[in-house]
């Protein structure tokens, strides 16, 4: 049954991270997120872990992908400033195939901006943030008990697709305290990393079909390269065009070939809907009540979150348009996500974005207006 | 074997006539040899640029990241599994230019891992742009009126760091250098050699010194003991190689410290 617990989104994270196995942060602190590296540094050595607060987030992200190389599955948690100077050797993790997990709690930015307040102005930067093309796994939470579970299947991914994931959440899920049910082993599915069992000998740490090749750790019987520079499939440099070509290809592919496997999205009042909220993350929750403030009205009103916000579930937001007379999109940015909504629009049906960027949570009643005055 | 440890295939090396790198991979394969370190305990891990290019050549376990980064990796490779041989290789922009923060907080968290950064006092691969250690007034492509900026005297940084094996030799001295590279590895902590290597390609062509054995000889002129430099003066001591070991002594490293934090946290370790 687990254990019910009063806690913080962010410190729900580090059990996430520990029922997951992981066993090795590194990090450097940063608001709103320092919870994660404070818990950690209290739970991870409890069960024989190791928390380490390195001199910058470039080198945290390096911690993280050294350790998962030999053999630790290794988490870090920063925001906005922080994944900044991570974007650098997230391209490491993403070209090496090497797994980890980056907890992003959002603050407003840019830059430094407001260190305490809420905003999702980094979905674009998940996506994009570090140079070159690639795909990526992200994930945005939108309770206490979604930063445990989705937490735990962060992690799953980043074995199963030997890839970065990004557990993109924000100040109002991450400050967020309310109960959470901390699950007991065996109440979830852990991935453990695909080992080899081949002959040594005969061991390649890439392939480049779309498929994760599995992954030994240093130490192990495996003897084996890791290579963020263009590489061949035993990790060995190579700069000829068919081989680039099929890499870069293959690091997209591994993800976006996965995608119904990957997806999770979640439907409130979408069997009748006619105005339908698209949404994700911290605004999910102000979008719930002013759905259910929409249907006491007497609007069809429903609602899709996204939780796996990349890569964007391409047949869900296709669906959700396709029984829509319109769609709003909730967002505390300008109006980043709404990208991947407007570009599946094919018949043209008004996509209103409600956005918000004056460092306070988007309340139900913003939302509500645009909805009422849309279905007048 | 020492060729055991060597990637025959990728040969020839992609390092240039008179270039010092192949001597300090030998120097390093030689001691990993006579110490009977495996291929499977042991991991490489390289940053960006000619001695970057190093992982190219071993068949032991490697990790090539990103320029100036490999002592983080380093950090996180030898914290998740103490057992490994870790041999972090850098150059003078990976060390102490662009991975100088890594540098100096490595050395002060003792973590055990063995670092060899080869100095040529340029961007060898780049073409030949000036670094953290170029000299004052040498000629580089981008300080062609000579430079106005001091070079690090690396040593003194690491040292000053916390670090607990700290040692500077040349390609010159090769038997001195296989002496420091083996303490270096032997070292319970973090351990430090900088090794003055001569590029005639680049530095060496532009500030006079187009063929090896003229850099090796200025080398050789320009170096001075530890004991040596203890009696001369600043000034005399401008533009010189000090070589020696400067530090050496024991200190719980970084994994041994943390141990005990997972005990009195009730872990298990």
């Amino acid at each position: 049954m687990g254990t019910i617990r009063f806690m913080q989104g962010n410190e729900a994270m580090t059990e996430g991270a520990i029922a997951a196995g992981a066993r090795f942060y590194a990090g450097y602190p940063i608001t709103p997120s320092s919870e994660v590296a404070e818990t950690s540094s209290v739970r991870l050595p409890e069960v024989g872990g190791l928390y380490v607060q390195m001199e910058d987030e470039i080198g945290s992200i390096a911690a993280l992908i050294g350790a998962s190389c030999a053999g630790k599955k290794s988490y870090t948690a920063t925001s906005g400033p922080g994944l900044s100077l991570m974007s650098e050797n997230l391209g490491v993790a993403i070209m090496g195939e090497v797994p980890c997990v980056l907890i992003d709690v959002q603050r407003l930015g840019p830059s430094t901006g407001s260190a305490t307040k809420p905003a999702q102005g980094d979905v674009m930067q998940a996506r994009w943030g570090t140079h070159g093309d690639h795909s990526i796994i992200a994930i945005s939470p939108s309770s206490v008990q979604d930063c445990f579970d989705l937490m735990i299947t962060a992690f799953n991914y980043s074995e199963t697709y030997r890839t970065p994931v990004i557990f993109l959440s924000d100040e109002l899920t991450g400050h967020l305290r309310e109960q959470v049910i901390i699950r007991d082993p065996g109440e979830y599915e852990v991935v453990e990393r695909k080992m080899p069992d081949c002959d040594p000998a005969d061991y390649k740490p890439y392939q480049f079909n779309g498929e994760a090749a599995p992954l030994p750790y240093f130490g192990s019987k495996y003897i084996f390269k890791i290579n963020a520079s263009m590489h061949e499939e035993m990790g060995r440099p190579k700069d000829e065009p068919v081989n680039s070509a099929k890499v870069v290809k293959h690091l997209t592919d591994k993800i976006e070939g996965h995608i119904d496997d990957i997806t999770i999205t979640r439907k409130y009042m979408m069997e009748d809907a006619e105005y339908v909220i698209i949404t994700y993350g911290g605004a999910t929750r102000a979008a719930l009540s002013a759905m259910k403030k929409a249907r006491e009205q007497g609007i069809r009103c429903g609602l899709l979150q996204i939780v796996t916000v990349w890569p964007a579930p391409d047949k869900e937001i296709r669906e959700a348009l396709a029984q829509a007379k319109a769609v709003f999109v909730p967002e505390l940015n300008l109006g980043q996500y709404i990208s991947e909504i407007e570009r599946r629009n094919q018949t043209g049906i008004p996509v209103i974005g409600i956005n918000q960027t004056d460092s306070r949570p988007i309340f139900p009643d913003t939302i509500l207006s645009k909805i009422v005055e849309a279905a007048k | 074997m020492i060729k055991d440890y060597l990637l025959e295939e990728k040969l020839p090396l992609f390092w240039c006539p008179g270039c010092g790198d192949g001597i300090v991979l030998q120097s390093i394969m030689r001691n990993m040899d006579q110490r009977g370190w495996t291929k499977e305990e042991t991991v490489f891990v390289t940053g960006i640029g000619c001695w970057g290019k190093a992982d190219d050549y071993v068949t032991t376990n490697s990790f090539h990241g990103t320029h100036g980064r490999a002592l983080a990796f380093s950090t996180g490779i030898k914290l998740a599994n103490p057992d490994l041989h870790v041999l972090t290789l850098m150059g003078d922009g990976d060390g102490i230019t662009i991975g100088g923060n890594h540098l100096i907080h490595a050395a002060r968290r003792n973590v055990d891992v063995t670092a060899i950064m080869i100095n040529n006092l340029n961007y060898g691969m780049t073409g030949g742009q000036y670094s953290g250690t170029t000299p004052e007034d040498a000629i580089t492509k981008t300080s062609q009126k000579g430079h106005v900026e001091h070079g690090f005297d690396v040593c003194d940084v690491v040292r000053a760091s916390g670090a607990t094996y700290v040692a500077r030799g040349t390609v010159y001295d090769i038997v001195q250098l296989n002496k420091m590279i083996g303490q270096a590895m032997d070292h319970k902590g973090f351990s430090f050699v900088e090794v003055i290597s001569p590029c005639p390609t680049q530095f060496g062509r532009m500030n006079g010194m187009k063929d090896a054995p003229t850099m090796m000889k200025w080398m050789k002129e320009r170096t001075v003991s530890k004991a040596q430099a203890e009696k001369m003066s600043r000034a005399e001591l401008k533009d010189m190689f000090v070589t020696g070991v400067f530090e050496d002594r024991q200190e719980d490293d970084y994994y041994t410290a943390y141990e005990r934090t997972i005990l009195r946290s009730g872990g298990k370790v």
